[in-house]
């Protein structure tokens, strides 16, 4: 049993409300912290955790803290980035839902050391159940005198407000986030500047992922040392894993990122393995927008060394022969899916998200969207495969935001790992109409446990 | 005043100091040439505008002085200021040179490509820019998407088909009106330009956003369809203008003008004004004023020798010359597979006159009549 920071109270009955969360130890961290700590040793806590942005990039959070600009008489922003829309990812859903109050906790501390007196949650508009159970925890903990003017005495005041997004995946883009809270359409800002410099109303902005943010509230309770020794090498902390797909038990993981990849996969304690017995065909680890692999990279790397479940290992031979934590959305795929329509679905969100500012995102997507409908259809010619990976390259690194990244990684790892799939497709049109393609070699280096 | 503080960049090659906060656009645009990277959607003019079109993105192979670093991706170079030292690759790298072809492919994907019968035709930045950094081949075989055309207000039509997306005419409307009516609606590739629902764009300076425009998709209602910019002789005036400066191009063809614009630079943005400000007309001068009696002429515009517009009709008195290379020296020795002279088609565009000589509009009556030539 691994070690579990966020989600080790999650199963108390009515956790979900103030006094059972506050029975439990809750909001200790903001004492310890508003009392016993000054904004600049919290900043040096969570940079000695080594704790890393949770919502896809992993950059240090800690760095991040720092670079905000510190202008006299310009107030400065927190933003809680809880729009998560990346397809395969519900980890902050669940965060959110059943221990708001951990979240808002985190929001605090995390607020006293940026100072930030208004502090933000952007949700996605689709989660307007968990806009009232957050709202609901703001008024308990405002009731608490956790929230509000000076708080337990310091001095220090804060607010939290929840907006609600309009469902729209690019504002999970901080800049979108920031122009889309602003009341502006929401489209990414072209950068440099940084929110850190300019960013809310063109005040020094902070923008975190949900649970991040909730990370902190161990950070303090442990110290940042003693959390750092929990994980692996940059890899510090625990990682909320979102897994689905065609596995025995989907759902919200909290791991220690010192277990392989297969033990994740395949022990009871986690996804139990592969559902009705069939064999693992490749896996999306981190979300939609990260690179797809083959069930034999997954679970090894290329050298040959089993893969871990942490930032390094499975980042570890680069696009070519690795993929991305990223959000921690587990996709799992078995023998009967098919890549070539999984890559069309993916193709599909990312025309329809894209927000349409710069060309090679706007007109990519779509003509890439097309073109493996044309391949999924049956209609494909082999030079549409060559075709994809042009449009792909040049998409990739040449717009505003990492939508353009986000949209033409799953394809160029499609047609890296999968290519004979996609040969097939255009070889035998009606077949590929009634039958998949399987599992094919793809199988053979698998080493699956009994 | 205070010294300047001033910034070592290199671009191609050639070095050139110019002051902080400058952009790699506009250092590059001081060295001019084929060295300046071409711009869809940035508009000097306008503030915020640029970064979206990713036609002018460059590499940056060396970060600065203090830095050497190059920087990891191709960087947009109207929104990345220079910085000492910076050492900046445009046509001299092949990244840029590739990316460039590809972002021509994507605007030209859903681009309806009616030069034809389109206003725009000869006076097009995505024409130019298709001309000098695209492929003659597109490899879309997909429906392409269109818009039925609006009317936004009396005098500015709206062809959604062909925009890019470029939102010059969005900052436009932001910076020169007090209410902007039209935005964008929509996202990705079916996001369009729009009044919500149906408004009209009546504001004093609206008419500056077809001047904006960098294709046909805004276009002047009052010069629609009446003639091709490439028959029109382009004439500088002004007028006494109670609300705008009154500094104008007349497209005349005889004593009849066809349309009024704002002057435009080099680079295809509009010229400022002698005491400095951006030269934006108002719609009384731009749709109103359509008779040569109400302008005062200064005298006939240098057009680009490389534009369309000047085909033939300038001579050395506005600072052009007539190439006299033959085709076969500039194309490398190689012979063109088929060269077609339009202009022995039409007897406007083959005056026996110089049209550059004559002072003020030109009429019927300085031409002479064919028959009494022959």
């Amino acid at each position: 049993m691994g070690v579990k920071l966020l989600l080790d109270k999650a199963n108390v009955p009515g956790i979900r409300t103030y006094d059972v969360y506050r029975r439990e130890g809750g909001y200790r961290s903001v004492e310890k912290a508003l009392k016993e700590m000054t904004t600049d040793t919290i900043v040096e806590e969570v940079k000695k955790s080594g704790l890393r942005g949770r919502g896809g990039a992993g950059f240090p959070t800690g760095m991040k803290w720092s670079f905000i600009a510190k202008p006299e008489g310009v107030p400065r922003h927190l933003v809680c980035n809880a729009d998560e829309s990346e397809p395969g990812t519900f980890k902050d859903r669940y965060l959110m839902e059943f221990l708001p109050h951990l979240l808002i906790e985190g929001l605090i501390v995390s607020s006293y050391a940026l100072g930030s007196n208004d502090t933000y949650i952007y949700i996605r508009g689709e989660y307007a159940w968990i806009t009232d159970i957050l709202e609901q925890a703001i008024d308990e903990a405002k009731a608490a005198g956790w929230l509000g003017k000076n708080i337990l005495g310091t001095g220090f005041d804060c607010n939290i407000h929840v907006q609600r997004g309009a469902g729209a995946y690019i504002c999970g883009e901080e800049t979108a986030l920031i122009e889309s809270l602003e009341g502006n359409r929401g489209n990414p800002r072209i950068k440099p500047p940084f929110p850190a410099i300019q960013g809310v109303w063109m005040r020094p902005t902070v923008v975190n992922n949900v649970e991040t943010l909730a990370a902190i509230v161990p950070i303090i309770n442990l110290g940042g040392e003693e959390y750092a020794k929990i994980g692996v090498g940059k890899s510090t902390g625990t990682k909320l894993i979102s897994a689905c797909g065609n596995i025995n038990k989907p759902g919200v993981y909290e791991i220690d990122m010192t277990i392989t990849v297969e033990e994740f996969i395949y022990s009871d304690e986690y996804c139990g393995g592969i559902k009705d017995g069939k064999k693992l065909k490749a896996c999306i680890p981190g979300g939609s927008s990260v690179p797809i692999l083959p069930a034999n990279l997954l679970l090894t790397t290329a050298k040959g060394e089993p893969r871990y479940m942490n930032y390094e290992s499975l980042s570890d031979g680069g696009f070519a022969t690795g993929s991305m934590l990223g959000s921690g959305g587990f996709i799992v795929l078995d023998e009967d899916q098919c890549i070539v329509k999984n890559t069309y679905t993916l193709a599909r969100f990312y025309r329809h998200e894209s927000c349409g500012q710069c060309s090679p995102c706007r007109e990519g997507t779509g003509w890439m969207e097309k073109i493996l409908q044309k391949i999924e259809t049956g209609k494909g010619e082999m030079s549409d495969i060559d075709l994809l990976w042009d449009i792909q390259r040049k998409i990739e690194g040449n717009t505003i935001c990492p939508l353009g990244d986000a949209a033409a990684w799953p394809v160029a790892a499609a047609i890296r790992h999968f290519r004979d799939e996609f040969e097939w497709h255009v070889n035998n049109p009606e077949l590929s109409q009634t039958s998949n393609f399987g599992l094919q070699h793809y199988a053979d280096p698998i080493h699956v446990p009994a | 005043m205070s010294e300047q503080t001033l910034f070592k960049v290199t671009v191609d090659g050639i070095t050139i100091e110019v002051p902080a906060g400058t952009t790699i656009l506009q250092a590059a645009r001081q060295i001019g040439g084929q060295v300046a990277p071409p711009a869809m959607c940035y508009y000097s003019k306008l503030e915020g505008s640029g970064g979206k079109c990713r036609t002018c993105l460059v590499e940056v192979s060396k970060g600065s002085e203090k830095d050497p670093r190059p920087m990891p991706k191709l960087v947009a170079s109207c929104r990345t200021t220079v910085m000492d030292g910076m050492e900046v690759k445009n046509i001299t790298s092949e990244k840029v040179v590739d990316a460039r072809a590809g972002v021509v492919e994507f605007l030209l994907l859903n681009h309806p490509l009616d030069c034809p019968i389109c206003d725009q035709a000869g006076e097009c930045h995505l024409q130019d820019l298709s001309f000098d950094h695209g492929k003659s081949n597109t490899r879309f075989e997909f429906q392409r998407r269109t818009f039925k055309k609006h009317d936004l207000g009396k005098h500015i039509q709206l062809h959604m088909t062909r925009c890019i997306l470029c939102y010059r005419c969005v900052f436009t409307a932001d910076q020169l009106t007090n209410k902007r009516v039209h935005g964008i609606l929509d996202r990705g590739d079916h996001a369009e330009i729009a009044t919500h629902i149906e408004k009209s764009l009546d504001n004093e300076f609206i008419g500056n956003v077809i001047d904006v425009c960098p294709v046909g998709a805004l276009t002047d209602k009052t010069f629609r369809f009446k003639n091709r910019v490439w028959f029109l002789k382009p004439m500088d005036a002004h007028r006494d203008c109670p609300t705008c400066a009154g500094r104008v191009t007349l497209w005349n063809r005889g004593d009849e003008v066809y349309r009024v614009t704002a002057r435009k630079d080099e680079w295809g943005e509009i010229e400022d004004t002698p005491d400095g400000k951006p030269g934006w007309i108002c719609n009384t001068c731009r749709f109103d004023k359509k008779e040569a009696s109400d302008w005062t002429i200064e005298g006939p515009r240098a057009i680009s020798r490389a534009s369309v517009i000047s085909q033939g009709h300038y001579s050395g008195n506005v600072g052009t010359t007539i190439p006299t290379e033959t085709f076969k020296a500039v194309n490398g020795g190689r012979a063109p597979h088929l060269l077609l002279d339009i202009h022995d088609e039409s007897e406007v565009n083959q005056p026996n006159i110089h049209l550059g000589q004559i002072q003020g509009p030109a009429h019927g009556t300085t031409f002479n009549n064919k028959n009494e030539n022959a």
